[in-house]
């Protein structure tokens, strides 16, 4: 079966997942992403590449920075923006997720930009589009469940490339809750796949998945082992909200533990830098010294997050 | 179209015949000069749509008398068919190092053809403010103009094939060549 996040010609029309994506579309991405960087600098901070096309923000979870971004992304490509916070009330009415869609779509919907706590649902409105031949209508998944979290993915990997040049060579660490994590599976696919020697997962055996191995990673339960020699170290927020059971004894246990203080990072390289995906727990996974410190490059993310997602919207759209 | 013999009054570019074949790059680019200079203000700002247009921009702001600081600009953001044929592959990050508003502009491109990508990186330019005006000059014209756009200083004018696109390359040495390419119509032209 063809990858359905590519059409006919192998360009990417729906972004789905950085899992089985090809290098070549993942650097291209990259590279669009550069010149939408300096947008944000410029007196008039738009584009009008997609003017007059609408992009509907389907957020069946919550999320305030994500959406925020895929809203700005959107307004500087000039794309008129919708959102819709659904949450649990369309449910309730009884209307199936496909039947919303097709609503949306009868409103002269252009773009969805989905999150869904159910991993899969935008991979299921992708293929819904696909199979009714509507395959001018795009989806961007902006986090599905525990499965991806693609352009998070992509907006790590630009800024690696941006402080580091190049993937061949480095030692990546990624850090804490990769059990809860769709933002550490698309970086693990994205780093593999752009053909990064060494990605580590570091974090207690409860906040691993089982076979975490089988990604392609180093499995590390001690956080100082796990730092040593590294170029990047991404520590992810710890996601009470989703454990369920006693995977920790606490927070302030955790941060003993895998709390990324000054005196750690030392072990990483000099020059070394510190990622977040946020929003961040200060003094549960990551010291405030650590966090607004030289090294963290946690800021940049943001900016360049909306960089990338203009890239993706502009390139879909336009497949 | 009567991109050939038929420009506006007051336009500095040559009324010369088209010739057919393919100009010697280095002579279109001396009569490019020649054309430019004491007709270009002291303080233009030379703005190069990538790539060809660039690596002149830099080349006449060496050889034309002034102080004429170099930007580049990639239109691909403001393309009239992206609808039709999508983002294209490489596109490189505008550059302009300078203030836009109240700027003398002259931008530059290597071939002057239907006048699309002029219009669009003329659009661009406004979002970094209102210049006090724009000039453009162009190593080739080949008439074929689909919007009412004329080039001030021009270095040859030439007939070619519609199926044909004319490129201009840069060898490692610097050195400039014109040549043509059949376009096939690539999604991504």
């Amino acid at each position: 079966m063809r990858n359905p996040q590519l059409n006919a010609n192998g360009e990417l029309t729906h972004l789905l997942t950085l899992e089985g994506l090809p290098a070549e579309v993942i650097r291209r991405i990259l590279d669009t992403a550069v010149p939408f960087t300096s947008i944000g600098e410029r007196d008039v901070k738009k584009v009008p590449l997609l003017r007059g096309r609408s992009v509907f923000n389907l957020f069946f979870e919550n999320s305030t920075r994500t959406r925020t971004t895929f809203e700005i992304a959107a307004k500087r490509l000039s794309a008129d923006v919708i959102n819709l916070n659904i949450g649990a009330s369309s449910t309730t009415k009884g209307e199936t997720l496909l039947d919303t869609v097709d609503n949306l779509v009868a409103m002269n919907a252009d773009m969805f930009v989905v999150r869904h706590s159910q991993s899969g649902a935008p991979h299921l409105i992708a293929a819904h589009l696909n199979r009714t031949g509507r395959t001018h209508v795009h989806v961007v998944n902006a986090g599905d469940g525990r499965h991806a979290h693609p352009t998070q993915g992509l907006l790590d990997l630009f800024t690696i490339r941006h402080y580091k040049k190049d993937f061949t060579g480095l030692t990546v660490a990624i850090v804490g809750d990769i059990l809860h994590s769709r933002v550490a599976r698309s970086l693990i696919h994205g780093l593999t796949t752009m053909g990064t020697p060494e990605v580590r997962v570091v974090g207690p055996q409860t906040l691993l998945p089982t076979a975490v191995e089988s990604l392609g990673v180093r499995v590390c339960h001690d956080l100082r082992a796990g730092l040593v020699g590294c170029d990047v170290v991404v520590m992810l927020r710890l996601q009470n909200e989703r454990m369920k059971g006693a995977l920790l004894p606490s927070a302030g246990e955790f941060f003993k533990h895998y709390g990324l203080t000054p005196e750690k990072l030392a072990l990483a390289k000099p020059d070394a830098i510190v990622m977040h995906p946020g929003p961040m727990n200060r003094g549960v996974e990551i010291d405030s010294a650590v966090a607004d410190g030289d090294h963290a490059v946690i800021l940049p993310q943001v900016t360049f997050g909306i960089a990338v997602r203009m890239a993706v919207m502009s390139m879909v759209a336009g497949n | 179209m009567n991109g050939f013999n038929g420009n506006a009054d007051g336009l500095r570019g040559a009324q010369r015949e088209a010739v057919a074949g393919l100009p010697d790059a280095g002579t279109a680019l001396a009569e490019l000069i020649e054309r430019m200079k004491g007709a270009v203000a002291f303080d233009a700002k030379f703005v190069g749509i990538y790539s060809g247009g660039a690596w002149l921009a830099e080349r006449l702001a060496e050889a034309i008398p002034g102080n004429h600081p170099v930007g580049y600009i990639d239109a691909s953001f403001y393309r009239d068919d992206y609808a039709r044929k999508g983002l294209k592959p490489e596109v490189h990050a505008t550059r302009l190092p300078f203030e836009i508003e109240g700027a003398t502009i002259v931008l530059v491109d290597d071939v002057l053809y239907t006048g699309r990508s002029v219009r669009a990186a003329i659009n661009e330019l406004f979002d970094y403010g209102r210049p006090a005006s724009i000039e453009l000059a162009v190593l080739v014209d080949r008439g074929g103009r689909e919007l009412p756009i004329e080039a001030t200083y021009v270095g040859a004018r030439l007939v070619v094939a519609r199926e044909l696109s004319v490129v201009l390359s840069r060898a490692a040495d610097g050195t400039l060549a014109l040549a043509t390419e059949t376009s096939s119509e690539p999604r991504h032209a």
